[in-house]
């Protein structure tokens, strides 16, 4: 019996009172994660649009150069230069060792002009309806979440939103419970207790949460000493997003299907630096984040698909203070073992001033619902009802990822 | 109604037209710029006071439990003593406060009380400058600022939660958290540990009960927020909307109430030159330039960074002159219908419902424009209406009123001496004091809170509250007490008599208690507590 099977027998030793769904198996082998970048990051030097002369003129002082030119083999590689994708596109220089070998490999790709049509550029309102997914006309149902109904859809697939609240995301019919992974702590609960407070709230509208709470804070600690006897022997000392993004890889490889993380901090205003600085720090630590969450899905990676978003880009020029205020369209990432990535995928249009949206943003050419629309319905295989249960009256698109 | 117009002198600031309401003229405070603490003195009205919730048979530690930080033995009796409804009418009023001697103490003795604050701002700032000139060659000079950052902030929570948990004034200190959370500000950023406690003192806590105009004048003037919303590098020809755009949507307003992204862009020209300056010298410049110069302790109004030219914000042209600008644009955000509605929907879901209906917003969105702005009178309006009645013990706690009335209830009457464990449960929970890293605040709805990990993690919390934590009785750099106080819970005739009216569910899993440390944590762990 391996330590995997152990962990499983010991589980249904002691989940008597746990909800059977909570466990089951995955029925999908494909595992989809979903990273919220709140903030509305700079996705303009996140994928640098290098042919274009005007973002060099628009961003004096925080641009990201050209790479380097491919005729001249013996010069020593600009380490602040982006990295060349394509002819239109080049990568943050902070990606160099953690995404852009993945892209390189096929498994990561870019969509630019990506977002919702929601032109409020307030974060909390443009977050809210992304996650919601619902039309922007019309009264919404502010506790439907896209990802609560794909769970739905999915028919019981286990799900859990890595937040110490419940996301509006993943709010909705389907019980997704969650918690959060930053630096979660043993519970002094022990087993009569937790026993004695699920009785006395089974009779409540809370019954759910607490046994799903209890069942998930045991699964935690069981990780939890898991990586510590593991740190022991290998001395890995990993922090931050990358420890979090391994520690959600190990739940998603063995219990979850459909998950959510969110990283904040992507506010701009001043100061966001360029090559180097705030938003490269960042931008660095996601990267790394990223790759620790691929290398640890180990196998799984090959059915895995991680999607980066945002509520919206930044103002296309720098503003006064070398930040960047609220913009409207963005880029978004897709990663996985089995994508078709090295590609900048989705439509797309030369940048030039007159191209912009109200003369300061990125047009929204890819929306989003369309676009993880045709997504979903490529990974899950979804028919047009189950899809519009996912994302109502909308047409999916696919923009040739899966 | 009156219009008053008067000159703060030591501010140097003109306040022209502000009108006032009768009777509330002591509550007219700048806040930034007074000097020292205020306790709120608004006299004691004769007014009569209303028979609405004896009349509708209020549970009386029910309506505790929501116009307070959490009902306990004390309350109660001062309640009982009162009557319901002039209960309610001395806390929308807020009577000078007395702490007991020991929390009273433990303010006293903090930095944020004993120091001014624009000259410790200006202290910290030569420390940090010095720090900055030694990098590299001795690091212990940043560590040192950064940690005395850290520590003026644990002051202030600390102050903020004594507060909470000990003061008689309970609705004030509830709703000094509710404009805390409303005009959010994190601590994360630059060094606005240090600014929090100011901001707090002066431009929140003396207007919770005041005016909202007042205080939301308050709010733009204070150092802390036009630093958090990067308002200090808003300049003309260099806009950084950052901060006009929160003060629209956020603060005033609400989303998608009618204005749009160019009234964002002509409401940040009228606040370049807004900032802070921690330096005591001032910048120079023109002399017809230096008569429009404004310095208030650290905030400043920069008139060499002002975009001078009109501006037109919701269709009314704002001559450009500078300060002045200011108070016009302010007095027209508190008075729009969408402000009005904004705020009163906010305050109806935080005491009432996660969905409050539209008749009873729009009565206290009508009440709020009658009055100008008054928040006790807007208050009262949905106090005394059946839907807050109706409502009472169904709101779900948030972490802080769930630390906050568990303390309350557990050690009323037994003052703690360190709030260091109160802080880490609010961790743990989710809700940091200051801790939300965007301006919109912590939600105040259920379905934040009520989720499966949140439960779990409450449960935790309500064990370690229910032992008796000598953190909460260690004194810094002292031994902690050998026999820490209990929490009066399972020997409290009080909570005693109100677990008896727990439903049978939570009256099975009390009895099944193998200790009265175990009691106690089944209580604070029963559905019922969890309500308000």
């Amino acid at each position: 019996m391996n330590r995997r099977d152990l962990l499983k027998a010991f589980a249904a030793l002691s989940a008597t009172s746990i909800s059977s769904s909570l466990f089951a198996a995955p029925a999908t082998q494909n595992r989809l994660l979903i990273v919220f970048l709140r903030g509305g990051y700079d996705a303009s030097n996140l994928l640098i649009p290098t042919s274009s002369n005007f973002y060099y003129e628009a961003r004096p002082n925080i641009a990201i150069a050209r790479p380097m030119s491919g005729n001249n083999p013996g010069a020593t590689a600009d380490l602040n230069a982006a990295l060349e994708l394509n002819a239109d596109w080049g990568l943050h220089p902070a990606l160099r060792d953690s995404i852009y070998p993945l892209y390189q490999k096929g498994e990561a790709a870019f969509i630019p002009f990506a977002g919702t049509d929601d032109l409020s550029r307030s974060h909390f309102e443009t977050q809210d309806s992304i996650e919601l997914g619902q039309p922007l006309v019309g009264t919404r149902n502010f506790h439907s979440g896209f990802l609560n109904r794909l769970a739905d859809v999915l028919n019981g697939t286990p799900a859990m939103s890595f937040t110490d609240q419940l996301p509006i995301v993943m709010q909705g019919k389907a019980r997704i419970a969650n918690t959060s992974l930053r630096s979660p702590g043993k519970s002094n609960v022990d087993n009569r207790q937790s026993k004695i407070i699920t009785q006395m709230y089974s009779q409540t509208g809370l019954a759910q949460q607490v046994t799903e709470g209890f069942a998930v804070r045991e699964e935690v600690s069981r990780e939890m000493q898991e990586e510590m006897n593991s740190a022991n022997r290998n001395a890995i000392s990993t922090k931050g997003f990358e420890l979090e993004a391994r520690r959600i890889a190990k739940m998603m490889r063995e219990k979850y299907a459909l998950g959510f993380v969110d990283v904040g901090g992507w506010d701009t205003h001043v100061n966001q630096g360029g090559a180097s600085g705030t938003l490269a720090s960042k931008f660095d630590e996601l990267g790394r984040g990223l790759v620790a969450y691929q290398q640890e899905m180990g196998d799984a990676w090959r059915n895995t698909t991680v999607v980066v978003l945002s509520e919206f880009g930044r103002t296309f020029r720098e503003n006064g203070k070398r930040g960047t205020d609220h913009g409207h369209g963005s880029v978004y990432w897709v990663l996985g073992g089995g994508i078709k990535g090295g590609q900048v995928a989705g439509e797309q249009i030369q940048l030039e001033q007159p191209k912009l949206f109200q003369n300061r943003d990125y047009p929204v050419l890819n929306e989003y619902r369309a676009v993880l629309g045709g997504l979903f319905a490529g990974i899950y295989g979804l028919n047009a009802s189950q899809l519009d249960h996912v994302f109502a009256g909308v047409k999916a698109r696919n923009i040739g990822l899966v | 109604m009156t219009t008053n117009s008067l000159t703060l002198a030591r501010c140097g600031i003109k306040l022209a037209n502000i009108t006032n309401i009768a009777g509330l003229g002591s509550l007219l405070l700048l806040a930034s710029c007074a000097n020292t603490p205020q306790n709120q003195t608004t006299q004691v009205s004769n007014a009569p006071v209303s028979h609405v919730l004896e009349a509708a048979h209020v549970d009386a530690d029910k309506l505790l439990n929501r116009i307070t930080w959490g009902a306990n033995a004390s309350s109660s009796q001062e309640l009982r003593a009162a009557g319901m409804d002039r209960y309610l009418e001395q806390q929308l009023r807020g009577r000078v406060a007395i702490l007991p001697p020991a929390i009273q103490a433990q303010i006293d003795s903090m930095t944020i009380t004993q120091r001014p604050f624009d000259q410790l701002m200006q202290d910290l700032e030569t420390r940090r400058i010095t720090a900055e000139k030694q990098k590299g060659i001795d690091d212990t000079l940043g560590k040192d600022y950064q940690q005395e950052l850290s520590r003026l902030a644990k002051e202030a929570a600390t102050r903020s939660l004594l507060r909470a948990v000990y003061s008689q004034n309970q609705l004030q200190e509830q709703m000094s958290w509710f404009w805390m959370n409303h005009f959010n500000i994190h601590n994360g950023k630059a060094n606005e540990r240090a600014l929090l406690g100011d901001f707090e003192e002066r431009a929140i806590r003396p207007n919770a009960l005041g005016n909202f105009h007042d205080l939301l004048r308050a709010t733009v003037l204070h150092p802390a927020m036009l630093r958090y919303l990067d308002n200090d590098q808003n300049a003309v020809n260099r806009i950084n909307e950052n901060y006009a755009r929160e003060l629209m949507e956020l603060h005033t307003m609400g989303v998608g109430s009618g204005y749009s992204q160019g009234d964002v862009q002509e409401l940040a020209r009228v606040l370049t030159g807004f900032g802070v300056n921690q330096n005591p010298d001032t910048p120079k410049m023109k002399a017809e330039l230096q008569r429009l110069y404004v310095r208030n302790g650290i905030f400043e109004f920069n008139p060499q960074r002002h975009d001078f030219g009109d501006k037109k914000i919701l269709n009314k042209v704002v001559h450009g002159r500078g300060l002045p600008e200011l108070d016009e644009v302010i007095t027209l955000l508190s008075r729009q219908p969408a402000t009005a509605q904004f705020i009163s929907r906010k305050l109806a879901i935080y005491f009432v419902s996660d969905t409050p209906s539209d008749a009873l917003v729009s009565k206290m969105a009508q009440r709020f424009l009658q009055t100008d702005g008054n928040i006790p009178a807007v208050l009262r309006s949905m106090f005394e209406s059946p839907e807050f009645i109706a409502s009472l013990g169904n709101k779900f706690k948030d972490p802080m009123h769930y630390v906050v009335s568990s303390i309350r209830l557990a050690y009323d009457g037994n003052p703690i001496m360190n709030t260091g464990p109160m802080l880490n449960w609010l961790n743990m929970l989710g809700q940091q004091t200051n801790g939300r890293q965007t301006p919109d605040g912590y939600s105040m709805q259920e379905s934040a809170w009520a989720s499966a990990g949140q439960m779990a993690m409450r449960f935790d919390v309500a064990k370690s509250l229910a032992n008796n934590n000598p953190g909460l009785f260690k004194i810094d750099n002292q031994p902690a007490p050998p026999r820490p106080p209990q929490p009066a819970l399972v020997n409290s005739p009080y909570v005693k008599n109100w677990a008896n009216s727990f439903s049978v569910g939570t009256q099975q899993a009390l009895m099944q208690a193998n200790s009265p440390q175990e009691w106690n944590a089944f209580f604070l762990a029963s559905p019922e507590m969890m309500r308000r």
